[in-house]
């Protein structure tokens, strides 16, 4: 027969052994996800990361020592059978032990502080190449409006940028601007965060190192649909991307099958927030339209761009973003129809 | 009953308690025109334990909403408006009260006073901090609102700018949150003003700072803190109300304003409130610890020392929050070093509270129980702190599901834990009742498992990319499966919390007697009958060491001669 | 049972405490003193930076009213001076100055502000300027409004006679606030007519 406290021992360890082998699963399961930070894949992310790993070693040690010392204290000090009848010896402090525990810890803040602010400086002030792409980026209710002065290029939500390697570096600057309230550019595979907020322009940059799709969202809250702000980055070999920038570089397709559907879009006030350049709708509030085909999403990354959910979108954009500022036309559903056509073919 | 060895008769009420007749009405009209210090601690306490029930279904509402992806429990629109509510009422409406909770009961008790130094600014303070509750939940039901009914605020407990300002929110809910809390701080104001001068004021005779309890210490330098922390608020919000209504362009961009400046105010705040929060928790754990392992604090003067720097360094370390703002390399790595150093002075509190343990005879009771889970999270929640500090990092980290992680467990694994440990162990004092052991063991192991489920696993969907403050996410995230288990957490704390309800309204009809000292402890408090009378003291005590009673109890071996 | 710790033979040491109405009062002078911090830096930071609209230097130095603000500090004080003697009326009459004196201010700021914003067009929505003039100012004068009501409180009290020399503790716990306002306004002025024009 076990002792009873030896019951409840074993009960806590049972609970920390699947504690710990949860963790290590929650661990694993989190650097597959594309918008794992332990899982870099751009040359500030991966700094970032080492730094991560760092700091998590230095404090684990710490946590080991300390919380070794709790337990042992909670096990070897527990009162037994007896104790009742008289006090421990009482201890009221000792000097030597007091400066130890304060020196120690200062050390271990210099080495700390050191490390962090030459990861700071590295990022922050590193020199832009002339080679690097320029992006700005503006923030909008609940969208982002990427423009690429040099190209002439103005993107909407899914933002393509070139491929980086070490004997071809092509970083991507971005300037952050805001039209509104505050927001946050993160996708955490290619870069820790930075705020876009209005009259404070910031600076970022990736250096991707992988071609693919890169996912991340809006990191700072911004009214109601701060959850559906979400990033696509496209990172192109350098092919893909010339050819990429090639056509968001050019006026929207006039195609004059779809006629009807220009004219709804130009008389039922779709062009007072968009635009589709090389025609009359040079709206700003909204989104950049001409090349809308190019994007695999619509409603900034929440839905995927196919014919049902645009009409659905343009009939009614509360049915899936409700609180967005795109009001429903309350066109007819032959307008709809339409308008939609129209859209379709701005590849 | 009064003291018979009095040397006053007839100046002192000796009818026994129970003889004299009250109605119901008489009862509770005396509870609103108090002005007794206990009553209003236990007034601070059951608003602070109100409010906490009423942030922690929020908690809930919000886990339901997100325990899969694209739910549809709430709207978005509510959900912003419950995890608003949910950090403004846990930090203004529970924590704060908390901080007065304790310190207008115990003080006095403590240093031997008969009362606050200003027991109608007492009852001010509280009032006034009740009103603005009322106010703050009033906003649910009152004005129109711009996506739904009522106008509870949607904005963050944070309210940045220029989302509060009048462009982006034309409703009332910045209005709510700002003079609900403009209300509630003029109420702390005096509470800590109390405070500060009870303590300066009313110490008993032979009491001098250094033999004052740390509990009393910790408030002390709580209190001074708030006088600086909260009036940043204040200023703010009413910087706030003047752009709002009066055109003002203090955080209007458009104007040439700054938003950024908005962030340096409220994190001037917003940083030192959060010692303000678990001050409270460190007093706690300086009486339960001492007392349950039969031994004095180690490194009194130390504890002290260590406290005052806490409060010093934590002036200083506010844009720690504000890593990602664009501030210079500079700036920030300034911001990084005075972060790490606050962790050093906290740090130490930690080693003087194990050595305070080490070579003791723990009796493991719930008080204990809490308190040492307190220790193991505090220690866990500074090291999480430590990982945000490194600004690079942080800009991974910032506003992911880390840092709720890493609060939450501040909040709740340090503070709520210890303020579980100082209900059980001065319940006996306020009722005369002991609270019952095994509901508390109950009490405390279910809360141990949920709040580790939840707040150890937020951790690692704050990795894996998750950002605060959505309604909902993608399925093709991954993060459901954690955010599944954070809210089966949240509900195995809510069973738990709803044991100690029934345990802390139950002992107060069926629990064990208890009589003047029954853990056995060393402090002032601890002389008093159980409830302490409305004088606390027949005759101003006198004290000589850090431990009065200690030195009753063993007059072989007094305290007085170690000083 | 009553076990008050007294040592036998009792430790007759002096015991004396601070006033609690004096450290409440220095309290809350603390309290104050980080809200005007707040407005003096959003004050500092925004110099220069308003995009149109009228700049500081339509401001006119208000020295007649630094000099009167400044003097009630001293009157307050000779009447401080005079209860903790006894002197009654010389009390009263040394308050009443002061009180006059504290008019004088904020009639002289009223005046200023009516030639601010109908003169000069400048209101708290005008620009930046505006904002966190008005602001500044005006909280420091509401101190002043507050002020004046305590110290014309005392004064009808004393004109009744319910105020004796034994209150001169407390005469002078409130004095320590309206040599608080007195103290802010140095810094409000040194920020907004010297160092902002």
């Amino acid at each position: 027969m076990l002792p009873k406290w030896l019951r409840v021992e074993r009960i806590v360890w049972l609970a920390f052994a699947s504690a710990l082998a949860l963790s290590g699963h929650a661990f694993a399961e989190s650097t597959q996800s594309n918008t794992s930070v332990f899982s870099p894949a751009s040359t500030p992310a991966a700094q970032e990361f080492q730094l991560g790993l760092f700091v998590f070693s230095i404090t684990a040690a710490i946590f080991v020592v300390v919380g070794g010392l709790l337990t042992y204290v909670v096990i070897r000090y527990r009162a037994r059978p007896g104790d009742e009848q008289s006090e421990p010896p009482q201890v009221y402090g000792s000097n030597q032990v007091e400066l130890a525990w304060t020196v120690i810890p200062v050390l271990i803040v210099v080495v700390l502080f050191l490390t962090t602010a030459r990861v700071i400086f590295a990022i922050q002030d590193a020199p832009k190449p002339d080679s690097a792409l320029e992006v700005t980026v503006v923030g909008h209710q609940y969208w982002w409006e990427f423009r690429y002065p040099k190209q002439g290029i103005d993107a909407v939500n899914e933002i393509h940028v070139p491929l980086s390697s070490a004997d071809h570096p092509a970083p991507t600057y971005l300037k952050l601007l805001s039209a509104d309230t505050d927001h946050s550019f993160w996708v955490p595979r290619l870069s820790g965060k930075t705020d876009l907020i209005p009259n404070h322009p910031n600076d970022l940059w990736i250096e991707p190192m992988q071609p693919g799709l890169y996912l991340g969202q809006c990191a700072q809250f911004c009214g109601v649909q701060h959850a559906n702000m979400l990033l696509r980055v496209y990172v192109d070999t350098p092919e893909q991307f010339a050819a990429w920038a090639a056509n968001q570089a050019k006026p929207g397709v006039q195609d004059s099958s779809v006629a009807a559907g220009r004219h709804v879009f130009e008389t039922q006030a779709c062009m007072n927030c968009h635009t589709v350049k090389g025609t009359a709708a040079t709206g700003r509030f909204g989104p950049d339209l001409t090349h809308i085909m190019s994007r695999d999403t619509i409603a900034s990354g929440m839905i995927p761009n196919t014919q049902d959910n645009l009409k659905a979108w343009i009939k009614n954009p509360d049915t899936f973003k409700p609180g967005c500022l795109m009001p429903a036309m309350q066109l007819t559903d032959e307008q709809i129809d339409q308008v939609t056509s129209y859209l379709e073919t701005l590849k | 009953m009064a003291d018979s060895t009095l040397p006053i008769h007839g100046s002192l009420d000796l009818t026994p308690p129970q003889e004299r007749e009250q109605n119901l009405i008489e009862i509770l009209h005396s509870w609103v025109i108090t002005v007794d210090h206990k009553k209003l601690g236990l007034l601070y306490m059951i608003m602070a334990i109100f409010f906490l029930l009423v942030a922690g279904l929020e908690a809930i509402l919000i886990r339901i909403q997100l325990v899969v992806p694209d739910n549809h429990f709430v709207s978005p629109a509510t959900f912003n408006r419950l995890f608003t509510m949910h950090g403004t009422t846990m930090v203004f409406l529970v924590g704060m009260p908390l901080v007065f909770a304790w310190g207008n009961y115990i003080i006095p008790l403590q240093i031997g006073a008969r009362d606050m130094a200003f027991p109608r600014l007492n009852s001010f303070s509280f009032w006034l901090t009740f009103l603005g509750g009322v106010l703050l939940y009033y906003s649910f039901i009152g004005g129109p609102g711009l996506y739904g009914t009522g106008s509870a605020p949607d904005i963050t407990w944070w309210a940045y700018a220029p989302l509060t300002l009048k462009a982006f929110s034309p409703g009332n809910a910045p209005d709510y949150w700002a003079l609900a809390l403009l209300t509630t701080g003029f109420g702390t104001l005096g509470g800590a003003i109390n405070i500060i001068a009870t303590v300066v004021s009313m110490r008993c005779k032979g009491m001098t700072l250094m033999r004052m309890p740390l509990f009393c210490w910790l408030l002390f330098v709580d209190a001074a803190l708030i006088l600086v922390t909260i009036t940043p608020l204040t200023a703010a919000q009413v910087m706030l109300l003047i752009d709002r209504y009066l055109g003002g362009h203090f955080f209007d961009t458009q104007a040439g304003g700054s938003a950024v400046i908005w962030m340096h105010f409220f994190w001037i705040f917003g940083h030192p409130e959060v010692y303000v929060l678990v001050f409270p928790a460190f007093a706690i754990a300086s009486e339960v610890i001492p007392v349950f392992s039969r031994k004095a604090i180690f490194g009194y003067p130390a504890m002290v020392a260590a406290s005052v720097g806490i409060a010093f360094v934590s002036l200083g370390v506010w844009a720690h929050h504000m890593f990602t703002v664009g501030m210079t390399s500079a700036g920030n790595a300034f911001f990084v070093l005075s972060t790490m150093l606050v962790g050093i002075p906290t740090g130490i509190k930690i080693f003087n509270w194990l050595a305070t343990m080490w070579g003791g005879r723990i009796r493991f009771a719930t008080p204990m129980l809490f308190c040492t889970a307190f220790l193991f999270q505090f220690l866990i929640a500074g090291l999480t702190g430590i990982i945000l500090s490194t600004g690079a990092w942080d800009w991974q980290l910032h506003n992911s599901y880390f840092v709720p992680a890493h609060f939450h467990y501040v909040l709740i694994g340090a503070i709520v834990f210890n303020v579980f440990a100082g209900i059980y162990y001065w319940y006996p004092k306020a009722t005369g009742r002991m609270m019952s052991e095994t509901l508390g063991k109950w009490h405390f192991w279910l809360f141990l498992i949920g709040f580790h489920v939840t707040f150890d696993t937020m951790h690692f969907v704050g990795f894996e990319g998750m950002p605060r403050w959505i309604y909902t996410y993608p399925a093709d995230r991954g993060w459901q499966h954690l955010n599944l288990v954070i809210s089966i957490g949240g509900l195995i704390q809510a069973v738990a919390i709803l044991v100690f309800a029934w345990n802390l309204i139950s002992s107060l009809f069926i629990g064990k007697k208890a009589g003047n000292d029954p853990w056995d402890a060393w402090t002032l408090e601890w002389i008093t009958p159980s409830p302490p009378p409305v004088y606390n003291f027949a005759t101003e005590p006198v004290v000589h060491s850090r431990r009065p009673l200690w030195d009753l109890k063993h007059p072989e071996d007094p305290d007085w001669k170690y000083d | 049972m009553s076990a008050i710790p007294l040592i036998p033979g009792g430790a007759e040491q002096e015991w004396h405490l601070p006033s609690r109405g004096r450290v409440g009062m220095y309290c809350l002078i603390i309290g104050e003193t980080a809200i005007f911090t707040i407005f003096v830096v959003a004050y500092v930071f925004y110099i220069g930076k308003s995009l149109y609209g009228p700049t500081p230097q339509i401001l006119e130095v208000p020295i007649l009213n630094t000099i009167c603000l400044l003097s009630s500090s001293v009157t307050i004080w000779l009447s401080e001076r005079a209860i903790e003697r006894g002197n009654m009326r010389g009390f009263g009459l040394w308050w009443a100055i002061t009180i006059a004196l504290g008019a004088i201010f904020l009639f002289g700021t009223g005046m200023e502000w009516y030639r601010l914003i109908y003169h000069d067009g400048l209101t708290i929505s005008t620009n930046l300027f505006g904002t966190t003039f008005y602001s500044l100012v005006g909280l420091h004068a509401t101190h002043v409004i507050v002020g004046l009501i305590m110290l014309t409180t005392v004064l009808i009290f004393t004109a009744t006679g319910h105020v004796r020399a034994e209150h001169s503790e407390r005469i002078q716990v409130l004095a320590l606030y309206w040599h608080f306002v007195d103290a802010v306004w140095v810094v409000v002025f040194t920020v907004v007519y010297i160092v902002g024009r």
